[in-house]
């Protein structure tokens, strides 16, 4: 019973940390706390849900979803933030206009399509289960935790092993000396978009997939769990946001196994304000603890 | 009496209280920015003053006067919970940490039997006229008016433009911050406990992210330069919606939209005025 509880938890938490990976990535470099990241993912299911509506195989769905996520990524970004960034406006001006900006989407969403939850086509993936010594794993899930296991891994080694991942690190460390050095900070802030966008869009489709459940807000919800994991892991970090988000998994299972299903929103959100007393650089403590 | 004429006193009366409750929930918002800070609790900081209000008048059965002054024990627990240890935090935390809390607070309240579930509480006795609710209004204007003009005014306002600056002048900046989040929290949770015993009932997602975000959007239209910004700028986005019926659903679209273009194109917002001071 334990054993199954904490593959289910970690098999969530795969989901949580293939979502807040890209929101880390992104304060990480950008120094933005960019809340439309909730709208990229909601934006991803909602390509793979009329990919597949339309025929198409999950294998060009999720790509497609990714790649569609990441250029609204783009646009969005470019249009929100360039003005600020060319002011060096502080991190809260951002904040705000992200924050406004997501609101208008999600509305404007719900507005247009209705709130309803639509649910992707079945037998896009196989509906069986497998069993593992004893322990009762859906495909849903090994795809998911497949497929965030291949996009983290890809991630940390474009940022820790390519001359790219070289230009990101630099910019994230200091924008100015990586202008200074030749590298067009423009161009890589779109492209650090790009990426975020891509692993929000592909965490939509994921996570869509296995709770089958796909709706305009759905981004918003999963933002709670964003932030928990960011901040838990350390802001900017990518590795403690993968940490992070498996042990947000394992405990939100655990807490809705043994104590009560409705505290365990409340779980992640009291650790957050647990780490927050006592080791505001996050679990892990690698990143600067951004003081005021 | 005619039907229409009842119908339109009862859109009339909420329409009056929303002015009011908004007002003060603009307020409890200005009061942070006017220091630098930003917390996006307000919704929740109601929501608490609500439940809590809601609580004490139907299960305990305590007289209103009593209700509303021990309604913002809560949002105050609360902010100092959430909000004390990013107080030496750059500002994000404070911003994530509030947000964070709404949400977790509304999976409680539908959670929890005995707050109503998803039902809500219904049946608060209506207590708060306009007239309770707009005494209380203007006295938070007059203290925000006061308080601004102090010396209290011009250290908040030296930490919003420069924290670093501020401290080195001998500000207490923890202090400050903690002085104004509290503030924001009592006034979030009056305007809480009014609008729960003005309109008989409360729900879960009375006090989501959706609230929160329209209270900062009040607060950047009007601009912050003195309190009477962001009441004229919850006054402006409460009655739109009002005269334009047909784009109900489109109300929160304007609200997110009126935050962004204010950060980017109108930073002093509607009332770029700034409350006259004395030189020190």
């Amino acid at each position: 019973m334990l054993a199954q509880q904490l593959v289910n938890g970690i098999l969530l938490g795969a989901t949580y940390a293939l979502f807040a990976l890209g929101f880390t990535l992104m304060f990480g470099v950008l120094r933005v706390i960019n809340l439309v990241y909730g709208f990229y993912f909601t934006a991803g299911a909602f390509v793979a849900l009329w990919l597949t509506q339309a025929g198409f195989p999950l294998v060009l769905a999720l790509p497609a979803a990714a790649v569609g996520a990441g250029a609204i990524a783009v646009v969005l970004d470019a249009v929100l933030l360039t003005r600020l960034r060319r002011t060096k406006a502080d991190e809260l001006s951002s904040l705000m206009v992200t924050l406004g900006a997501v609101l208008a989407l999600y509305a404007g969403m719900a507005a247009w399509l209705g709130p309803d939850i639509r649910r992707l086509r079945p037998g896009l993936v196989g509906s069986g289960a497998l069993d593992l010594w004893g322990l009762r794993v859906t495909v849903a899930q090994l795809l998911i935790l497949a497929a965030s296991g291949v996009l983290v891994g890809a991630l940390l080694w474009l940022v820790r092993g390519t001359r790219l991942g070289l230009a990101i690190r630099a910019m994230a460390e200091k924008p100015d000396a990586a202008a200074l050095m030749g590298i067009n900070t423009a161009g890589l802030a779109a492209t650090v978009s790009f990426i975020s966008g891509a692993l929000a869009g592909a965490g939509g489709v994921l996570i869509g997939l296995n709770f089958n459940a796909i709706h305009p807000y759905m981004g918003e919800q999963m933002m709670l769990r964003g932030f928990v994991v960011v901040i838990v892991g350390g802001l900017g970090d990518i590795f403690g946001a993968l940490l992070a988000g498996l042990l947000l998994g394992v405990v939100e299972v655990l807490t809705a196994g043994y104590l009560a299903s409705g505290l365990k929103e409340a779980v992640g959100f009291a650790i957050l304000v647990a780490v927050l007393w006592t080791r505001p650089a996050g679990l892990f403590g690698r990143t600067d603890v951004r003081r005021a | 009496m005619a039907a229409w004429l009842g119908d339109l006193y009862w859109t009339y009366q909420n329409v009056v209280v929303a002015l009011g409750v908004n007002g003060l929930l603009a307020l409890s918002m200005y009061v942070v920015l006017a220091a630098g800070q930003l917390s996006l609790g307000q919704a929740a900081f109601m929501g608490l003053g609500a439940y809590s209000s809601a609580l004490m008048t139907l299960t305990l059965g305590w007289p209103f006067w009593i209700v509303l002054p021990a309604s913002c024990v809560a949002p105050v627990a609360f902010a100092l919970a959430v909000g004390g240890p990013t107080l030496r935090l750059s500002g994000v935390y404070l911003a994530i940490a509030t947000i964070g809390l709404g949400e977790v607070l509304r999976a409680v309240y539908l959670n929890v039997d005995a707050l109503g579930g998803a039902l809500g509480l219904s049946g608060i006795p209506e207590q708060a006229s306009p007239g309770v609710i707009f005494a209380v209004l203007a006295a938070a204007l007059a203290v925000l008016w006061l308080v601004g003009r102090s010396g209290t005014g011009r250290a908040m306002e030296a930490l919003r433009e420069d924290a670093t600056a501020a401290q080195a002048m001998g500000i207490d900046v923890g202090r400050v911050r903690l002085a104004v989040l509290v503030a924001s929290a009592v006034l979030a949770g009056l305007a809480g406990a009014l609008s729960a015993h003005a309109t008989d009932f409360i729900g879960p997602n009375d006090f989501g992210f959706e609230p929160a975000v329209t209270i900062l959007s009040f607060a950047l239209l009007g601009g912050i330069g003195s309190p009477f910004g962001p009441v004229l700028g919850a006054w402006v986005l409460t009655l739109l919606p009002e005269v334009f019926r047909g784009f109900a659903d489109l109300r929160l679209v304007l609200d997110g939209l009126v935050i962004v273009l204010a950060v980017l194109f109108l930073p002093r917002g509607l009332l770029a005025w700034r409350m006259p001071r004395k030189a020190a």
